[in-house]
């Protein structure tokens, strides 16, 4: 490898970068947009549940109930009516989630409360019923406090460690930066390869003496780059959007960073060889990307998935990336903690730049 | 004639692809400093071959060797000695006269001084002085052209090869390519070029023309107007072409 030859290519690319002015809007602009909007458009967290109540009781404690309920942050009471069918008719029109029923003389029988969820969105209509539940359980500890008929009990202090206020934003943004290397580090460099192909250019280098490794790294380099430069505006608009600082070191972040994108130019390339045309370059590269994308535990956890969906995620480099983001994000783990992590992304940039460097034929 | 003075020598080069057979079997020899015109119709093989010399593709059989290197075994060190010029003109579109220029004299392993004297002689050379910093996608066709031809031969090759380097320009710059093409040879390059026009098959010293594949036809341009009895190489092509079976 002769480093002056892939200084002048290197040379090359950033001149070229230059000159196309999609390439660094792409480049700044597209992680700015993904971490300014989707975090507030892209959330589970489940806050205005609609709850419609059936009340029969019309009592006293049927009303505090409904009052509580109301004033809880999660839930907002959508209407109070008198039949269950009218309550359905609200589910099915979309203004409310949950249908609660207080059956007739409940202050004074205290019987059974029936609770309905709309399960079309699972997540909310479970967590939905989850807070309807607590928060009349809540209320009615009280009132028989109140009323003599039960003893305060030792009231169970719940904290949530890590991501204190369960903010699913504190999730979902060290996601955020691993789907923009994934995208930015995995397209660009196939499609600037696959261009070279179509113009011709490619041929013209591979008449010349320049050894493949040397062309090859002159394509992945500057996407390690620009992939320290994704985590870079993650990490700032993280900080001072969204006030999300990580409790980790930002060197255990950048070294997670360069080895995704090793990983990831290293794919692109290997598949760019591999592809006769632009359309067919993106064709593969979506599908991998799409797997890396719903497999790689970003948006759902790995935890959660079948058992041999699990054993798959190995094979999934963003997995570990992942891991490492959240360890580092919300938990200030270190690099030496997350060794196993570190070393199978390693590996798995190892894998996809041998590859890239070996199915790169300067002759056919 | 012996080996030293040839620039091409191949026995036999064969390319199939499947159970097509681009090249059959054709031989040739070119000497140093000859200006070697490949011609044949489309779909003749001419690309193909040619791609085989500059260690672009394998060849399926026989032996062939260009600089003194073997076209299979030694393809990386033929590159050293050879420059190429695709029917493409391929430059980076997006860079300047000079980036193009100075990247293909770093490719070749000049340092900084070798690479500005190269610079510097290529635009005198091809009278492009002031044109140094405007993107290749800027300029005329027939710029482009010229600049195609200063990058393959920046470093001085032994042998250039010119793959229908004049498609798509107009006579005067065609005839004004020539020049350079003169100019080079005159300085001792060795020149093989592919061309479908037929009037610059009477600027170069030999020919071939491929059919199908073979070499139907080798000789100077003279001795081959002579043997079919035709005043023009025009009408030598038509004659030895006729029976071409591929079509484009």
């Amino acid at each position: 490898m002769n480093l002056r030859v892939l200084g002048a290519l290197l040379r090359k690319e950033v001149n070229m970068m230059k000159r196309n002015p999609l390439i660094p809007r792409i480049i700044l602009g597209l992680p700015f947009v993904v971490l300014l909007v989707i975090p507030l458009v892209a959330s589970f967290d489940v806050k205005d549940v609609g709850v419609t109540v059936v009340d029969n009781d019309r009592s006293q404690l049927s009303r505090r109930i409904i009052a509580d309920m109301d004033a809880t942050a999660e839930l907002h009471v959508a209407s109070v009516s008198s039949s269950f069918a009218e309550s359905m008719e609200m589910i099915e029109e979309g203004e409310a989630d949950v249908v609660l029923s207080i059956p007739p003389h409940f202050s004074r029988d205290l019987s059974e409360l029936d609770v309905e969820a709309n399960g079309v969105n699972a997540i909310k209509g479970t967590l939905g019923m989850q807070y309807v539940v607590a928060s009349i359980s809540n209320t009615l500890t009280r009132w028989r406090v109140e009323n003599g008929l039960m003893i305060p009990d030792n009231v169970t202090s719940v904290v949530d460690r890590y991501n204190p206020t369960l903010s699913y934003r504190n999730y979902m943004i060290p996601a955020l930066m691993v789907f923009l290397i994934i995208m930015i580090c995995g397209f660009l460099p196939a499609l600037n390869l696959v261009s070279e192909k179509e113009s011709g250019t490619i041929e013209a280098m591979n008449v010349t003496p320049v050894s493949r490794i040397t062309f090859v790294l002159s394509k992945l380099i500057p996407f390690w780059i620009v992939g320290l430069v994704v985590v870079t505006i993650g990490i700032l608009v993280g900080r001072v959007v969204y006030g999300l600082v990580p409790l980790g070191s930002p060197g255990a972040i950048y070294l997670a960073a360069v080895l995704l994108s090793l990983v990831m130019s290293g794919l692109g390339v290997a598949i760019a060889n591999k592809s006769a045309t632009m359309l067919q370059s993106i064709f593969v590269l979506f599908a991998v990307i799409m797997i890396f994308q719903l497999m790689g535990g970003l948006f759902t956890p790995v935890g959660s998935m079948p058992q041999w969906a699990q054993y798959v995620t190995y094979a999934i480099p963003p997995r570990y990336f992942n891991e490492i983001m959240r360890a580092v994000y919300l938990k200030g783990a270190t690099i030496s903690e997350l060794r196993m992590q570190y070393l199978c992304l390693t590996f798995f940039a190892f894998v996809a730049l041998a590859t890239a460097a070996l199915t790169y034929r300067k002759r056919a | 004639m012996t080996n030293d003075n040839l620039a091409i020598s191949v026995r036999d080069l064969t390319k199939k692809f499947g159970s097509f057979t681009a090249v059959d079997h054709i031989s040739f020899d070119v000497r140093k400093g000859e200006i070697y015109g490949f011609l044949g119709a489309n779909g003749a093989g001419k690309t193909t071959a040619m791609r085989m010399l500059c260690g672009l593709s394998y060849p399926t059989s026989g032996t062939g060797s260009v600089a003194g290197f073997d076209i299979t075994s030694e393809g990386e060190t033929i590159k050293r000695h050879i420059g190429y010029m695709s029917q493409k003109f391929s430059l980076y579109g997006t860079l300047t006269v000079a980036q193009n220029l100075r990247l293909f004299a770093t490719i070749y392993g000049m340092d900084n001084v070798a690479v500005k004297a190269s610079m510097a002689r290529a635009m005198h050379r091809f009278d492009m002085d002031g044109m140094a910093d405007k993107p290749v996608n800027d300029i005329p066709v027939g710029w482009r052209q010229k600049l195609a031809f200063a990058a393959a031969t920046i470093h001085n090759p032994e042998i250039v090869f010119l793959d229908e380097p004049t498609g798509g320009v107009d006579p005067v710059t065609r005839r004004k390519f020539w020049e350079f093409i003169y100019e080079a040879s005159s300085e001792g390059m060795t020149v093989f070029v592919t061309t479908h026009y037929l009037d610059e098959a009477e600027y170069c010293n030999r020919v071939s023309i491929m059919v199908d594949g073979h070499i139907a036809a080798l000789d100077t341009p003279d001795a081959l107007k002579k043997k079919y009895h035709v005043p023009t190489m025009d009408e030598v092509f038509r004659i030895v072409a006729k029976d071409a079976k591929r079509a484009e």
